[in-house]
């Protein structure tokens, strides 16, 4: 008789898949031995998978490229009023630099701190060139659909922020992380693509309630004719929100308006 | 004499209009038709935002642009990509060495961060992207990263960028093709506290020409 022929079959079925455990997936309840504080989430991220998840104001987010080919696309919301969102132009243009690294701000476009980069062991990041899409992975790949073999970071992203009530209108322009991007004197843009060695982590901290939406497709400039990404994990732990003395937030006076911006924004 | 502004445009014209300083300005482009801004006084930066006609979830996508053509800079030849990955429009001709699509929109709220709180009540392109969108149903989910003709960011060896002294002139031009119906908005960059307008703002040209000649949309 087959295993699943009725309910109660079909029932002890499921129930002895109970206690896998794979690369990817979430730590439920959320747990890592290698975090300093509470943690609140430990999931990693399939290759070309994507994760979607809501984050206190202080709260640490470490990502870890396990293998070294991860491309950590993210998203930033304020969780409150998710029409305020990462604006990656006023990032680059307000901080006079469109480098990514330990010490820079991911500014929303309400002139407030999202994120601070507390650490950065990688230093391949790129805020140039955005998520990959459906026609350019059926270009390079032959197909790029959810369901399919080699889904691309917009769509990822388009499923990630449908599980918070948003859109398509609401994926908006994105920074990679693990995966970089440089700037020619012509304008040309010089991809950081690896594969680099396991284990590069960035520590982010965020400076307002968030949702933070992470897809982890291949590099939109991957020049590899496959389909090339390995696992990304997300830990994040307990943290108190930045305190006004703290090194980011005193760096440079754009910096200090910020964070001063983000803390009027929660007076109440 | 002939309209210099008016030369080597495909078609009748079937546009034709002042922006004043510092005032949005939103208008359907046929798909075929040459939108040519005219920077009139020069380095008047002219902050613009494209959405596909039938569906403005589809709209001009920076990064998408930036990748497929592997430069930050926007030239002749430039095809302008949807974040959905199709042509929107194609830069055909221009005067100016290269355009902006890094830099983003000015916005009250960045201003503060940029010059302080003091400039929080100074107008800004957001305002002009939303006072026009609003109008038509659109909101602050369409606000993306735009393009900025005739300014000029430089991006250096370590990162730092920042906008710098233009390299338009007046009477200088850019010509946009329509690959598909695409609803223009733009804001004539109001800003005064950096030289993205030469610290003046000044009022630009539109002229929309039709090769096909089927008159004003």
């Amino acid at each position: 008789m087959s295993q699943t022929a009725n309910p109660y079959a079909a029932r002890d079925h499921a129930r002895a898949m109970a206690g896998t455990v794979v690369e990817a997936m979430p730590i439920v309840p959320a747990a890592a031995d290698d975090a300093p504080a509470s943690v609140v989430w430990e999931e990693t991220v399939a290759p070309g998978g994507y994760a979607s998840r809501r984050l206190a104001r202080g709260t640490r987010l470490r990502l870890v490229d396990l293998h070294g080919d991860a491309c950590a696309s993210v998203l930033l919301f304020n969780a409150e009023n998710p029409l305020e969102r990462l604006n990656v132009a006023d990032t680059v243009k307000v901080q006079w630099n469109g480098y990514l690294g330990a010490g820079k701000l991911l500014l929303s476009d309400m002139g407030r701190v999202l994120m601070s980069i507390l650490e950065d062991g990688a230093g391949t990041h790129d805020t140039f060139c955005g998520a990959s899409n459906e026609a350019a992975n059926a270009r390079k790949y032959g197909d790029g659909k959810n369901y399919g073999a080699h889904p691309n970071a917009r769509d990822r992203f388009m499923l990630g922020v449908a599980k918070h009530g948003l859109g398509r209108k609401d994926v908006h322009p994105c920074v990679n992380l693990f995966k970089g991007v440089r700037v020619a004197e012509d304008g040309a843009t010089l991809p950081q693509i690896g594969p680099f060695a396991p284990g590069r982590a960035v520590i982010l901290r965020a400076e307002m309630d968030l949702i933070v939406v992470l897809a982890n497709c291949p590099h939109v400039l991957d020049p590899r004719p496959e389909w090339s990404v390995t696992a990304l994990r997300a830990t994040a732990w307990k943290g108190a929100p930045t305190p006004p003395d703290d090194p980011i937030r005193t760096a440079s006076p754009e910096a200090t308006r910020a964070f001063l911006n983000t803390e009027d924004y929660y007076a109440r | 004499m002939a309209d210099p502004h008016l030369s080597g445009l495909p078609g009748p014209i079937v546009h034709d209009e002042i922006v004043p300083a510092r005032a949005p300005w939103l208008h359907r482009v046929r798909k075929g038709q040459t939108l040519r801004i005219v920077d009139l006084e020069g380095n008047q930066a002219v902050d613009f935002l494209a959405y596909a006609a039938g569906d403005d979830a589809e709209r001009y996508s920076a990064q998408d642009t930036i990748a497929a053509q592997g430069n930050v800079f926007l030239r002749t030849g430039a095809v302008l990509l949807s974040n959905e990955g199709r042509p929107m429009m194609t830069i055909t001709a221009t005067n100016v060495a290269y355009h902006d699509t890094i830099g983003g929109a000015c916005s009250c709220e960045s201003n503060t961060l940029r010059y302080g709180h003091h400039t929080k009540s100074q107008h800004a392109c957001v305002d002009n992207f939303l006072d026009a969108n609003v109008r038509v149903g659109r909101g602050k989910r369409d606000m993306v990263s735009n393009i900025n003709f005739f300014m000029n960011v430089p991006v250096e060896g370590d990162g730092a960028l920042g906008i710098v002294d233009g390299i338009s002139a007046p009477g200088l031009m850019v010509d946009v093709r329509a690959e598909m119906d695409v609803d223009v908005v733009v804001s004539n960059c109001p800003q005064i506290n950096n030289p993205c307008n030469g610290f003046n703002p000044t009022p630009v040209r539109m002229i929309v020409s039709d090769p096909a000649g089927m008159g004003a949309a």
